[in-house]
């Protein structure tokens, strides 16, 4: 229980961290939004400082992130100057979207991937592992932004997937179904190449923590009692094999809100990725930092998840 | 070893490509011929309109084709032989030391763009060796800085102990917590957005530096630490050895190994970091080539769909990182058979 507790307690701390790290890095940025303003000729300086005032930019940084810290643990963004709007009201949709490609891509790269490195790992050393290794480690050393260009290509050259955007023009008359159907079409891309991007080394991952799991003496005997391999594998190996397994699954969803940034950006999906670099272009500090603030807090929940099950299902860990 | 060798020597044969890339390319990489634009791979000849066979290969000069839209016809009245070691635009091979000579070329007016030209009709070879040397510089020397930064914080951690060893290593904690887009990301929105190119390029090896350190840090950290308990260092530093000779001379030569296989991770990792970055318009802009910005004009289906050839910094890209992965990997298997 305690180590639970301590385990929270330092996640928290990181997060901390992690704030005062971002705040930091971009309150050393020289600039900021409004200094684009001064290089017009007819905004004169006076109006500069009385915007800034405005929007409390004068006040001494410590005061600033405090102020920003407290509103943020109440859920509140801050005030993103380039969209006129708050950040919780861009931020949230977008990450919405971020999430409806990476949670089912991340659900489906795990569904093919254990199978898969378990059949693999049955022919250790054969032709198929051979094959399948040197694939996979060519699609590991594969670019996201090449994968995601060559898709696109594809989809443009045959027409067979639209491209760009989330819903066809006119898509909100469509009925219910019409509409998740239009949803499905335009995500095909998007989450054709984000599986193309992780499924790879996560087959190599279960693949060799299975290949390390059967030769495990328990694994030996109870094939020399002359158990099926089937009950092998899902009775002996698979436990054995699922430690390492679980610490990457917590950092699958840690990237949930990071794996798919650059293939949105391609493939102009509407999520955190496309977002992130108009705040940044912009110099839109709040939008930035609270984009970050999440990705992180995922990441930190997400090894935090993978740790408390392993505490769960690892007998050998509560020692 | 055959393996091995082979992929290091085309890897070296790569570097030095593109370190001499004013010499090998043929034309200035910014230099624009605005009546060519997207014409596509020069085809190089052997025989002529007539039939006649000619052992120099040789291209004809291309012209807007007035009956076709973005389409290009060869003018076959006169051949253009190509010419090894060729007089043309000038270059600094070195700093301080000019050039004008070309490893090939044909004479003006006609031009010799084996990998096409872009939308301004400037040679894309050309701008890929000269893109590679921003690309791959920028790989190396954030390498060089992360695995710098990396080892004075590992050593001081693990050397030290104590407080300070618990200090730097959650730092490197913090900085493995954020993913390493935003962090890029971050630390890119704190640097002003128009910079000259020199500028540019030193603050994104900074950048990409100051985001990788805390992994080679860490594993070097623990070396140190089991090295530091070793018999022949508590030994050496029985016969009065102060910290500075026991660093160089027993405990950082053990951290080799672990210092070669993350360079050889982190390069690739950076180059296409640096892809990425001048892809989405946060790095080294125009005209200075890069392979990220000569990517980035593939943002326009128009140019996606149309012009295969402007795919060539991709590929550049695959084969490097291929083959530093690949050579990473044997290296370490190497090592790993050689320890046990």
């Amino acid at each position: 229980m305690t180590v639970i507790v301590r385990r929270i307690a330092s996640s928290l701390v990181m997060l901390f961290a992690v704030s005062a790290l971002s705040f930091a890095v971009l309150e050393l940025a020289p600039g900021d939004f409004f200094a684009e303003m001064q290089a017009d000729a007819r905004v004169g300086s006076q109006t500069v400082q009385g915007l800034r005032a405005q929007y409390g930019l004068t006040q001494s940084p410590v005061v600033r992130y405090w102020q920003w810290l407290r509103s943020f643990v109440q859920g509140d963004l801050g005030f993103s100057l380039a969209q006129r709007a708050p950040v919780s009201s861009v931020i949230w949709a977008r990450a919405g979207n971020t999430l409806l490609l990476t949670i089912p891509a991340m659900l489906v790269t795990w569904c093919l991937a254990v199978p898969l490195g378990v059949w693999i790992a049955r022919y250790r050393n054969r032709w198929i592992d051979r094959v399948s290794s040197g694939l996979t480690s060519t699609l590991v050393a594969m670019p996201d932004l090449l994968v995601a260009l060559l898709l696109l290509l594809l989809a443009l050259r045959t027409g067979l997937f639209p491209t760009g955007g989330m819903h066809s023009p006119g898509a909100d008359e469509l009925g219910l179904w019409a509409r998740l159907l239009d949803l499905g079409t335009h995500a095909f891309l998007p989450l054709l190449a984000l599986i193309a991007t992780t499924l790879p080394s996560v087959v190599r991952h279960v693949r060799a923590s299975v290949i390390e799991a059967a030769e495990a003496p328990a694994v030996q005997a109870a094939r020399g009692y002359g158990i099926a391999r089937s009950r092998i594998t899902s009775r002996y190996v698979l436990p054995l094999a699922a430690n390492p397994l679980v610490s990457l699954a917590g950092l699958s969803i840690a990237t949930l809100l990071s794996a798919s940034l650059l293939i949105e950006v391609v493939m102009s999906w509407p999520g955190l990725g496309p977002l992130l670099v108009e705040a940044l272009l912009a110099k839109d500090v709040h939008v930035v930092l609270s984009a970050s603030m999440l990705a992180s807090g995922l990441l930190v929940i997400g090894n935090l998840a993978a740790d408390l099950t392993l505490y769960a299902i690892d007998p050998r860990i509560r020692v | 070893m055959r393996r091995e060798g082979l992929i290091a020597g085309g890897l070296a044969g790569l570097h030095l490509l593109v370190l001499l890339a004013g010499f090998a390319a043929p034309y200035d990489p910014v230099e624009q011929t605005r009546t060519l634009p997207f014409a596509p791979p020069s085809r190089l000849h052997l025989i002529d309109a007539d039939g006649a066979f000619h052992l120099r290969p040789f291209v004809y000069a291309l012209a807007p084709d007035p009956d076709n839209f973005d389409s290009y016809i060869e003018d076959t009245a006169q051949r253009f032989p190509v010419q090894m070691m060729v007089a043309g635009s000038t270059y600094s091979l070195l700093p301080g030391v000019e050039s004008r000579l070309h490893l090939f070329g044909v004479d003006a007016p006609a031009r010799i763009s084996l990998l096409g030209t872009d939308g301004f009709g400037r040679d894309v070879l050309s701008r890929l060796l000269h893109g590679g040397r921003i690309s791959i510089g920028a790989g190396l020397l954030a390498t060089l800085f992360a695995l710098l930064v990396g080892i004075g914080f590992g050593t001081i951690a693990g050397f030290f102990g104590g407080r300070v060893d618990t200090a730097v290593m959650r730092l490197a904690d913090l900085f493995m917590a954020v993913p390493w887009l935003y962090l890029l990301f971050a630390v890119r929105a704190a640097l002003p957005l128009h910079l000259d190119t020199r500028a540019t390029f030193l603050l994104l090896v900074a950048v990409l530096g100051i985001v990788g350190w805390a992994r080679p840090a860490r594993l070097i950290r623990g070396i140190v630490l089991s090295t530091r308990e070793r018999t022949y260092v508590t030994a050496a530093r029985g016969l009065g050895a102060q910290a500075p000779y026991l660093l160089r001379r027993h405990i950082l030569p053990q951290t080799l190994g672990v210092v070669l296989t993350q360079a050889g991770l982190l390069v690739p990792q950076y180059i296409l970091a640096e892809v990425t970055l001048s892809f989405l318009g946060l790095g080294v802009g125009e005209p200075t080539p890069s392979w990220g910005a000569m990517l980035g004009s593939l943002q326009q289906y128009s140019v996606l769909t149309s012009y295969w050839w402007m795919f060539t910094p991709a590929i550049a890209l695959v084969v490097v990182a291929l083959s530093y992965s690949a050579l990473t990997s044997m290296v370490h298997e190497r090592m790993r058979l050689a320890a046990s």
